[in-house]
């Protein structure tokens, strides 16, 4: 009984820290997807908005789901939502507790790369530097309207031939880069504020149903758990069982065919036990085949 | 058996996270050998698509058969697949559920390789350089490159050194485009698929739960059932083993008293286990005699009724037993029935 509760413990503690532990994996992992992706923009007119906004929001959705895959918790409360009413009760208010708690820690690795991109530049650059008025900048001021065009896409190659000592090129880029950096940081103070506020604010909302909600949640995972373990200790002993009655329906017909006396040896009664009345090489090659052939019925009744 | 208990639960707890291991282990092998690998474009006009797709395909698809062959269940599948039907009925939802499960952890290294290569951009750019638009990213009013020329120029973009189409398209245009074009498929190609991962695995509850646990259960219980087969056998040759030498011993411990015409000498009372455990060998002859006999003429697979080491006679157990199944052309030479 105390190796049930060791385990229960191990269950109960480390559910969350488990959870806890992919979303921080997760997180890193977008970091060092970010900076291992090696960053291309087109420098065409029409490619690059779709490129850095691509850039910038398809990873995230990516990330998203990934973090909904590899979360255990979304399964079991799929399971939950979709199972049929029975002899238990559904309680929506866990169901929804369980869906909150999955869902912001889905969220942590996207607004981690998005804050990530933001903070680098790059992305908003490239999406944004044809929407550029180009009357600001002194050296695309009395360019015509296509070659404007062609040159403001052309601001977030560096190397390009047409770019690489121009300062309007520089200037485009740095006030790009500034906005992109204000609202990446932005963001961040604004998502931290709202994670306090809620973290410190919520005792003071419904804290007793909030307590119940994640009791159950809490309940339904380790019983799901305890149920997949019983399940696996209940197979090995079905599958002993069977390999016993296996043995013994062999040791029957061997001496059925074989019209021995039964033996009443005194020593060694112990591996005579492990030996199961087969003690020769026929009978062993005739086990094996019987056993491919001629599998037991799954009744160990 | 609890040692056996403690066994079968390691294994059945960590069959899944040990598959899952060797999982992940071959996705980073997949990264890892493709930075390894020196990609090479040929730089000529027809062999650039075959060399760029073969690169994009035929490691995935090496990387899927690499998955099958080192999941340890596959022989499991095959086994349960092509036995005889016998006194137990097959449930091909258990096979599907079992086939499924491999398939889908051998897609993951393949799925990588793909992505990767995808958005690294060096297989498509060498693979459709010759169909970049030159009407739109260069200038086609240059009259001196014919058709077939304008073909090899376009294939040598991937290789720079060599790149001599600088007035009709410049090579980092090129470049540029057709990455941007590949690293916009790769992250279609991984949303796909992780699209295609999550609905596969959050629509299951919704629709077939009950006979998705049936089908696990069922299936963990063909893997647990052919290990613990596997460890009773194991059991059985060793008690086997054990049981046919010490036969093998007391029979030649009895050759030997019988051939030398002595007196049996009885151990003394209190000379213990150490005397039992010699089984009846006390001199170096002996003892070659019975290693030599190992080696010549081993004994028949076939264990006999247990007889007492003594000369002095039977201890009133009859006469060893004879299985009319027993092949008895593996008797041994030196077997005596007294």
């Amino acid at each position: 009984m105390d190796r049930f509760r060791m385990i229960f413990q191990y269950f109960q503690s480390n559910s969350e820290s488990v959870m806890n532990g992919i979303c921080g994996l997760l997180a890193l992992a977008s970091v060092k997807m970010y900076t291992s992706f090696d960053f291309s923009c087109p420098c065409l007119p029409q490619y690059n908005m779709a490129y850095g906004l691509g850039i910038m929001f398809v990873p995230p959705i990516i990330l998203f789901l990934c973090g909904l895959i590899l979360n255990r918790q979304s399964l079991v409360m799929l399971e939950e939502w979709r199972r049929p009413q029975g002899r238990r009760k559904k309680d929506l208010a866990v169901i929804r507790y369980m869906c909150s708690s999955i869902m912001q820690r889905a969220m942590v690795a996207p607004v981690v790369w998005i804050i990530v991109t933001l903070l680098d530049g790059k992305c908003l650059i490239c999406a944004f530097s044809g929407s550029m008025d180009p009357g600001k900048f002194v050296g695309f001021a009395n360019v015509s309207t296509v070659q404007v065009q062609q040159l403001l896409a052309k601001v977030p190659c560096k190397d390009d031939e047409l770019m690489r000592n121009n300062t309007s090129r520089k200037a485009v880029s740095r006030y790009l880069r500034c906005w992109s950096q204000a609202l990446g940081w932005s963001i961040l103070l604004i998502l931290i504020i709202a994670a306090f506020l809620a973290r410190w604010l919520r005792p003071c909302f419904n804290q007793a149903t909030l307590l119940q909600a994640r009791h159950w949640s809490n309940y339904i995972d380790i019983e799901q758990k305890i149920f997949e373990e019983t399940c696996c200790e209940h197979s090995r002993l079905f599958a002993h069982k069977c390999i016993l009655h296996f043995f013994e329906s062999m040791r029957q017909e061997i001496k059925l065919h074989s019209f021995s006396l039964p033996r009443e040896g005194e020593g060694a009664e112990g591996e005579e036990d492990l030996l199961r009345g087969i003690t020769d090489q026929d009978q062993v090659n005739k086990l094996l085949k019987t056993w491919y052939y001629e599998k037991p019925p799954l009744d160990v009744s | 058996m609890d040692k056996f208990r403690m066994i079968f639960q390691f294994f059945q707890s960590n069959q899944e996270s040990f598959m899952n291991g060797i999982c992940g282990i071959m996705a980073l092998a997949s990264t890892q050998m493709y930075s390894a690998f020196d990609f090479n474009c040929p730089c000529l006009p027809h062999y650039n698509l075959a060399y760029g797709l073969g690169i994009l395909l035929v490691p995935p698809f090496i990387l899927f058969l690499l998955g099958f062959v080192l999941n340890n269940n596959v022989s499991m599948l095959a086994e349960e697949w092509r036995r005889p039907q016998g006194q137990r009925g097959k449930d091909p939802a258990v096979l599907r559920y079992m086939f499924c499960s491999m398939a889908q952890r051998a897609m993951i290294a393949p799925a990588v390789w793909v992505s990767v290569t995808l958005l690294d951009g060096k297989c498509i750019t060498c693979a459709f350089c010759t169909s970049v638009p030159v009407e739109t990213l260069g200038n086609t009013s240059h009259p001196h490159f014919s058709e077939g020329e304008i073909e090899r120029v376009l294939a040598r973009i991937p290789c720079k050194e060599i790149y001599n189409g600088q007035q009709l398209i410049a090579n980092e245009v090129a470049v540029r485009y057709l990455r941007c074009i590949s690293q916009a498929l790769g992250w279609c190609f991984v949303l796909l698929v992780t699209m295609l991962a999550f609905l596969v695995r959050s629509l299951r509850p919704c629709f077939s739960q009950a006979a998705f646990l049936k089908s696990r259960y069922w299936s963990h219980y063909i893997d647990i059932e052919r290990k613990l087969f596997d460890e009773t056998c194991a059991e059985h040759a060793r008690s086997f083993a054990k049981v046919c030498i010490q036969q093998f011993f007391e029979g030649m411990s009895t050759d030997l008293v019988a051939a030398r015409c002595h007196l049996p000498r009885k151990a003394p009372a209190d000379a213990g286990e150490a005397a039992e455990k010699l089984l009846g060998i006390t001199d170096r002859g002996t003892m070659n005699m019975a290693l030599k006999s190992w080696h010549r003429c081993k004994p028949p697979l076939h264990l006999h009724a247990p007889a007492l080491p003594t000369g002095n006679g039977w201890a009133g157990e009859g006469q060893p037993r004879t299985h009319p199944s027993a092949p008895q052309r593996e008797r041994a030479a030196y077997y005596s029935w007294v």
